[in-house]
């Protein structure tokens, strides 16, 4: 996406900030929880901000309801898990300038996609009684397997800076900010302890992205690894130290995939397992 | 030199009492989430009387021991670094009025007289690095200077080093020298004081001490020679800077970098190391934005973003920057190594990574493939 197409899309004064039209937003719901969509609703005050800038077209969960005006940005919500969703998002990115993912479900498939792991069609049979009537697909997945993403904002939820920073910078004609920094690096600016060390819990932040501001660590607690795989990986290690801290092989696997199983970079590693030295 | 004086255990609050009465705020060690931390000291009491912390690469644990020592512990994930080179700070801002005209302000604020209390050989050593660093060079960074200008310093001298200490090796511990305002030497009933500056002295004058018998100023050397002599870690003397750039291609940093997380953890608990980035963070108006530094490391990839190219891509190469920096270019830079022994890498590395060891290995002659 280069500067010039930013700049169509978005063409602002840059005196008042406000645009000859204003440039139009949809926020759609996949298969999800909905709490991505609260970064928005949890907005108070700079909700008024945001509507005065752009125009909210499509927004269930707020109320807006209109899935075919054009917009400028599409933010979306959720993985694809059944057929309806396959043909839907098609029509979402022919509507949009711009395509963002939010969250773990929309980015990498989410939680949603630990039934990849198992037999769902046993587990259908299993509860109900007549499962020919659902609509599930066998294997979740996300967004960008379907179509093109422009922007992934990483997190189980994201939060509410994440998508601002992203209006911003879309509004002024350029490319958000991303940044692949481990969880760590946020860590240590909180001045947190580290809790593998003091604690000999299995921090994920070593492998994190950041963009939480150290959220878990911060009240004592292990990252689960919820803002995905950062830059620069060494899951193999961490996977190694975890065993040392005296995880089962099985636990660690667990461990990592937990949020995001349908990733390779948190995928077992191959060959030789995380065994205990 | 003058002879120090003693301050019986119990009359460690009326230093602090004097020390907020002369207007510090008064930071000290205290006992919170699993380790030893900086914070803010109302009584003596909040000191961790009783606290030792058993340590190694990558895991510490504190041990609760039945002792009136407040200090009988080696140092913190952190000391003064972050009290002077802020982790996150805004630097200025700039403002678009309502005819599109911008205005820069710097970011202000008078920070208040800070006293650190329980600062180690370590970080003493350090702090003159990042003096060099700040203060010195070229470019004066207002920001720390403010801060520097207001901090007093009570160093206390180390006796129980970690296993993961080795500031004997470097020259630069366990006993303090150099900057601080008041040293103390920690015995089982009291402390003895020496003022190394005249806001020192001053402090020393109204506690009306009186002067420590030769016996006790004996059992507190004594103390700080065996903290030297447990000290098993060590760094090769000298500057290393020929000897570690002749081994840019070692097998070892291959090998390092299969444990290695670049997680950016020592660096950010190396008291000596300094890097930052400087971002903008914009209110959804746009009508502002403001302009701020926060902590960077040679383990990221913006570190060594140049124009549309990371040059250090692989955490080789990051590990080897760091490595090669701390303990060989920095000689150039500043006329001594960036290592003054504290250990923090060795202890805060979430996979215990030892920089001592990897030193050691690399010294070594490379073996050829
Ligand atoms: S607590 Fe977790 S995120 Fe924080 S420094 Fe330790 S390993 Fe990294
Ligand atoms: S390199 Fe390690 S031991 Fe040396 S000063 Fe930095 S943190 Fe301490
Ligand atoms: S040496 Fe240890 S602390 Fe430093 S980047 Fe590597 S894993 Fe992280």
């Amino acid at each position: 996406m280069d500067r010039y197409f930013l700049t169509q899309i978005f063409s602002t004064c840059l005196v008042c900030g406000v645009y000859d039209m204003k440039p139009g937003v949809a926020v759609h719901k996949f298969s999800s929880c909905d709490g991505c969509q609260l970064a928005f609703l949890n907005l108070g005050e700079e909700l008024l901000e945001l509507d005065r800038l752009v125009e909210i077209v499509h927004f269930a969960e707020a109320g807006p309801f209109d899935e075919q005006t054009p917009v400028a940005i599409a933010f979306v919500e959720g993985s694809i898990s059944t057929q309806a969703d396959t043909e839907r998002i098609r029509r979402v990115r022919e509507q949009a300038d711009f395509l963002i993912t939010i969250g773990a479900c929309a980015t990498s498939g989410g939680v949603q996609a630990l039934r990849n792991l198992a037999d769902s069609g046993a587990w259908h049979a299993s509860i109900y009684p007549e499962p020919e009537y659902l609509d599930s697909l066998d294997n979740v997945t996300a967004i960008r397997e379907h179509v093109k993403v422009d922007l992934e904002l990483w997190g189980c939820p994201v939060n509410s800076r994440q998508v601002l920073a992203a209006v911003r910078a879309l509004l002024f004609g350029v490319l958000p900010e991303t940044d692949r920094d481990k969880v760590c690096m946020e860590c240590k600016r909180q001045q947190n302890v580290c809790v593998i060390v003091a604690q000999g819990v299995p921090c994920l932040g070593p492998v994190t992205r950041s963009g939480c501001g150290s959220l878990c660590p911060r009240f004592g607690r292990d990252c689960y690894g919820c803002y995905g795989p950062a830059e620069a990986l060494n899951t193999a290690s961490l996977g190694k130290r975890f065993a040392g801290l005296g995880l089962l092989p099985e636990q660690v696997v667990n461990r990592f995939r937990a949020i995001h199983s349908h990733l390779e970079e948190f995928a077992p590693p191959q060959g030789p397992d995380y065994d205990r030295e | 030199m003058e002879r120090p004086g003693f301050l019986p255990r119990q009359r460690l609050d009326d230093l602090l009492v004097l020390l907020r009465d002369s207007g510090y705020r008064v930071i000290g060690p205290q006992l919170a989430e699993g380790a030893v931390v900086y914070r803010d000291i109302g009584a003596a009491s909040d000191l961790p009387a009783g606290v030792t912390v058993e340590s190694g690469p990558g895991s510490m644990r504190v041990i609760k021991q039945d002792s009136p020592r407040q200090f009988a512990w080696a140092n913190g994930p952190q000391a003064l670094k972050p009290r002077l080179f802020k982790p996150a700070e805004s630097l200025w801002q700039v403002q678009r009025d309502a005819q599109g005209r911008l205005s820069f302000a710097r970011c202000d604020e008078t920070p208040q007289a800070v006293a650190v209390i329980g600062v180690r050989a370590c970080d003493l050593a350090a702090l003159r690095i990042h003096d060099q660093h700040f203060l010195e060079s070229e470019y004066r960074d207002p920001y720390y200077a403010r801060r520097r200008e207001r901090l007093l310093l009570v160093a206390v001298n180390c006796t129980d080093p970690a296993t993961t200490c080795f500031c004997a090796s470097t020259g630069d511990g366990p006993a303090a020298s150099g900057d601080y305002d008041l040293l103390l030497d920690e015995l089982e009933d009291g402390f003895l004081v020496t003022s190394g500056s005249p806001e020192g002295q001053k402090l020393s004058a109204a506690l009306a001490l009186t002067p420590a018998p030769d016996a006790r100023c004996e059992v507190a050397r004594a103390a700080v020679e065996r903290a030297a002599a447990v000290q098993t870690r060590r760094l090769p003397p000298g500057d290393l800077f020929d000897r570690l750039f002749a081994h840019r291609d070692h097998p070892r940093w291959s090998e390092v970098a299969n444990r290695c997380l670049a997680c950016g953890n020592c660096t950010q608990v190396c008291p000596t190391c300094f890097c930052s980035r400087e971002r903008d963070e914009t209110p959804l108006d746009g009508a502002s934005s403001v302009h701020q530094r926060e902590w960077d490391s040679c383990f990221t990839e913006g570190h060594s973003y140049i124009h549309g190219l990371v040059i250090r891509a692989e955490t080789r190469q990051r590990y080897r920057q760091w490595l090669t920096h701390k303990l060989g270019s920095w000689h150039r830079q500043f006329g001594r190594s960036g290592c003054v022994g504290c250990g923090r890498c060795i202890l805060w590395c979430p996979v215990g990574i030892d920089i001592t060891e990897e030193v050691h290995v690399l010294m070594q002659e490379p073996v050829h493939d």
